[in-house]
């Protein structure tokens, strides 16, 4: 061999120097993070938060289950102090598996509707995402919608677009339905509704929008805020399909439509406890609350705050008020109900 | 240069208990906890979930897992094996630039190839759209094939898997002698009869060893199969694990994958058993390249423009479009971290997998037993499993470690030591090295299995050391080898992710994290310039490694 092309000492300058920047956090103040936010779903506001109060966040993105099960396993000694979902079932999961604590803030308290709070206050909702029923305009008028019970009736026979099962906002949906129209009824509604699908669920959100859109369906489920990216994005063929499409905000005569929530826990582990809880307060702040809507078009949990103009013409609805430690409960029966159902 | 078959002989095992055997059988036991650790939730009752899983999906998982494999062997046999042949001994235009550029779709994410061809393809996309405006038709009045469907999934994965069979093909064909195939041909066989009979015969071992890691990788894959929403076993295990909140029937689901695996290495290896091929120089003569003519060069441009164009030209072609045309995210200075955290860490796991691989490739040669083979083949299935199984498996010990010693400092000293593995850059290159081992290992025991144990014994018999045999006689006639072993771990670790996104410590991403954080908000475009870079970062030691590859396998003057 000419030239030796592995030394020892190279390998362990180079182990050193990736050992050593993971040593960044070790700031006084500061604040330690396990977020299923995406960076650029959280890190603007989390930099206002340490330009206003000198407290350094640190961060780690994940998705939610995954970042969950290193919390669990690192016990008493996880140096995370907060950690961020972008569901309620996986905040219930978090307080069930004991990683979390309970914090009594009357800020938080006061500025959070009951509903979207657990009960004896391990976790606390941020923002609210909707997942009514879209349509394509001139297609399906919106006196023939009503609920979502609705859409199993069989005159939307091959009409109907939604993801798969696997997805976390579908199960959710049911496990809503599961608490209200039980559990023998939700069986039956989803065999009804696998039946009444467009093609086998595939894509995610945005994908059965535009399946809509290209006449491949007549309904879509999916969260408004894809539809809000499309409308607002760069790229014209899905800002054409956004404007085929309406939302129809379905029972609003009796529940509400079904809402999820994105939402924070303090974990028990927590060490910067004083900190974190500010960093929880400062995410309901009426100005973090209108940044969700501004970056991400979701809707603020707090009352008062003002809407963008996006969500303003959605038109105002009447959402669930279900407590949504519901949706955790219910989980896994609603999967089980979908694997019945047939639903991939 | 000689080949000759012979059975593996155990003459070189100096049975002398030592450092070699114990250390060897120590780190393939550590490099193994992982899988031991998902195994070991056999043992834990998880109820009813199996008569759940039996009765609704099990079916599916098992056909989805056994079809898409099936497939996706086909095809990278399909696109690996001619493109090797014809740039092994034919020369013809573009030769040297399919030589390295064949190997780019390996830089390129499975679910990224697959989101870019569904965007392309889809009912919505432009071409469907396109022809429905210029023909007037609607959905339903003609056939278009669906792309997010298993055969959908069958290509994507073939695509940016084929390189591994097109490598390892290429190696052995360059390798072997010319004058064997001169042999033939003097003998009247034509190219399709020498190719059949003389080269693909020779070529088996290495040609199933390029296979044995696309299909490997392809029953790990996560993010194709569940955007094109095919229950295989991997969206099974996720989803018994976090639907159905059970993660024991989870980890019994990934015990029961491995389990397969486990008898496809076994069968593979005893398949080549049969037959060993040494070599005695180490490098090879000048190779063939005998200039096509006429149509016979069009064939062969032919041969390698198909999947160069679809799995690297046409995808990355549409990122690029994406990129300058749509992404509302800007290049900026961070991007240059995200690089440089990104080659960092792909570097430092190619060399340690590297050290690894070698160390227990050579000490398995030095003293062959049964227990140190069965732990290093444990200790190469994590290949075959989804990352994040793997990554738990890498926690589940670490913790329990950092727990322990920490509980134990805190009664005895009063003295908390925290987390010292768990969450630091260590865990992240150790859970690289368990998932990529096979990768290396491969390559590092093809290598050494060319290698006559004749010269281990000459080289001993002078008095080297068994160290020094490897530093001195064994690695600088292997260097091709290790150069793919490095590439490939390379490449992997630069695309990685879900042990990535669950093990990373604060405040450090990657080209990947971004990458994937995007793709999976729904928004490709901004992806784009996360996946190009990539690309871009891959492409620089696949041309240097391919020439340097190319090199080690000619004589120099």
């Amino acid at each position: 061999m000419r030239k030796r092309s592995l030394s020892i000492n190279s390998l362990l300058a180079i182990l050193i120097a990736a050992a050593s920047l993971s040593n960044t956090a070790f700031a006084a103040e500061e604040v330690n993070l396990y977020s299923a936010r995406k960076e650029a779903l959280i890190k603007p506001l989390l930099d206002r938060f340490s330009a206003q109060t000198g407290i350094q966040v640190n961060l780690v993105t994940g998705k939610a289950d995954a970042l969950l099960k290193r919390l669990q396993l690192e016990g008493r000694n996880s140096p995370a102090d907060l950690l961020i979902t972008t569901d309620a079932g996986r905040l219930y999961r978090a307080k069930n598996a004991g990683v979390t604590q309970s914090v009594s803030s009357i800020k938080l308290r006061d500025t959070i509707p009951a509903a979207y709070r657990d009960p004896e206050g391990h976790w606390f909702g941020l923002s609210l995402r909707a997942r009514p029923i879209i349509y394509v305009k001139g297609k399906v008028s919106a006196d023939e919608l009503s609920t979502y019970e609705a859409l199993a009736d069989p005159k939307w026979a091959k009409k109907i677009c939604i993801r798969s099962s696997g997805n976390i906002y579908n199960q959710s949906l049911v496990a809503s339905m599961l608490s209200h129209d039980g559990k023998d009824e939700t069986q039956v509604w989803a065999d009804s509704l696998v039946k009444n699908l467009a093609r086998k669920p595939r894509g995610g959100d945005r994908d059965q929008i535009k399946a809509a859109a290209a006449g491949q369906c007549d309904i879509a489920i999916a969260n408004t805020y894809y539809l809000g990216k499309m409308i607002k994005g760069k790229d014209q063929s899905q800002q054409a399909a956004a404007e085929k499409v309406a939302i129809f905000w379905p029972n609003q005569s009796d529940r509400g439509a079904h809402v999820n929530i994105s939402g924070v826990t303090l974990t028990r582990a927590a060490k910067n406890r004083a900190n974190a809880i500010r960093l929880m307060e400062f995410l309901v702040t009426p100005e973090s609350q209108s940044w969700y809507a501004e970056a991400n078009h979701e809707y603020p949990i707090r009352e008062g705050v003002e809407w963008s103009d996006l969500l303003k013409q959605w038109g105002s609805f009447k959402a669930d008020q279900l407590n949504l430690a519901k949706l955790g409960q219910h989980n896994a029966t609603a999967v089980r109900i979908m694997d019945r159902a047939g639903w991939k | 240069m000689e080949v000759a078959t012979r059975r593996a002989s155990n003459r070189t095992a100096l049975h002398r208990p030592g450092f070699w055997q114990a250390g060897v059988l120590l780190s393939a036991l550590v490099l193994a906890l992982p899988v031991f650790t998902v195994f070991s939730f056999i043992f834990v009752p998880a109820g009813e979930v199996w008569s759940h899983l039996a009765e609704t999906v099990l079916a599916d998982y098992l056909s989805n897992s056994a079809l898409l494999v099936l497939g996706v062997a086909f095809g990278v046999l399909l696109l690996g094996i001619p493109t090797a042949w014809v740039i092994a001994v034919y020369d013809f235009p573009g030769r040297r630039f399919f030589e390295w550029s064949l190997l780019l779709p390996l830089a390129i994410p499975a679910y990224i190839i697959a989101y870019t061809y569904t965007g392309l393809l889809d009912f919505a996309g432009p071409l469907q759209t396109g022809l429905r405006d210029s023909f007037g038709l609607e959905g339903g009045d003609y056939y278009f094939p669906e792309v997010r469907s298993l055969g959908g999934a069958v290509i994507m994965l073939s695509l940016v898997l084929y390189p591994y069979v097109f490598m390892m093909a290429r190696s052995s064909f360059l390798g072997q002698s010319s004058s064997t195939l001169e042999a033939g041909r003097a003998l009247g066989a034509g190219p399709l009869r020498i190719f059949l009979s003389i080269a693909l015969p020779l070529a088996r071992p290495a040609i199933v060893t390029g296979l044995s890691l696309a299909l490997m990788e392809t029953l790990a894959d996560y993010g194709t199969v569940q955007y094109f929403g095919i229950s295989t076993f991997t969206t099974g295990i996720f989803r018994t694990w976090f639907g159905l909140n059970d993660s024991a029937a989870a980890a019994q689901l990934a015990a029961l994958l491995m389990s397969f695996v486990f008898i496809l290495i076994l069968l593979e290896h005893y398949s080549r058993r049969r037959q060993r091929f040494y070599q005695t120089d180490g490098r090879h003569h000048h190779p063939l390249h005998h200039p096509l003519m006429g149509w016979q060069r069009y064939a062969a441009f032919a041969i390698c423009i198909i999947p160069l164009a679809f799995g690297f030209l046409i995808p990355a072609g549409q990122l690029l479009v994406w990129a300058l045309s749509i992404a509302e995210e800007a290049i900026d200075l961070s991007f240059l971290q995200l690089a440089g955290n990104s080659l960092l860490l792909a570097s430092a796991a190619a060399i340690f997998t590297l050290m690894l691989a070698l160390f227990l490739g050579y000490g398995q040669r030095l003293h062959p037993s049964k227990p140190v083979a069965v732990a290093v083949r444990f200790s190469a299935m994590g290949y075959a499993i989804p990352g994040t199984v793997i990554a738990v498996g890498v926690m589940l010990p670490f913790a329990w470690l950092d727990n322990t010693l920490d509980e134990w400092m805190r009664g005895t000293f009063d003295l908390s030591t925290g987390l010292l593995l768990s969450g630091t850059v260590f865990a992240l290159l150790f859970s690289y090295a368990v998932r990529f081992l096979a990768v290396s290992l491969q390559s590092v025991e093809s290598g050494l299995s060319k290698i006559t144990p004749n010269m281990d014994d000459a080289a001993r018999s002078l008095g080297l050391a068994p160290g020094k045999v490897l530093r001195r006689i064994h690695l600088p006639m292997m260097r091709g080898a290790l150069l793919t072993a490095m590439l490939l771990v390379f490449v992997d670790v630069l695309k990685e992710l879900p042990a990535t996104l669950i093990l990373r410590p604060f405040n450090f991403n990657t080209l990947a994290v971004r990458a994937y954080e995007l793709a999976s908000d729904e928004r490709l475009a901004d992806s784009s310039i996360a996946a190009l870079s990539i690309v871009v970062v891959g492409i620089v030691p696949v041309i240097l490694l391919s020439r340097a590859i190319r090199k080690s396998g000619e004589t120099h003057e």
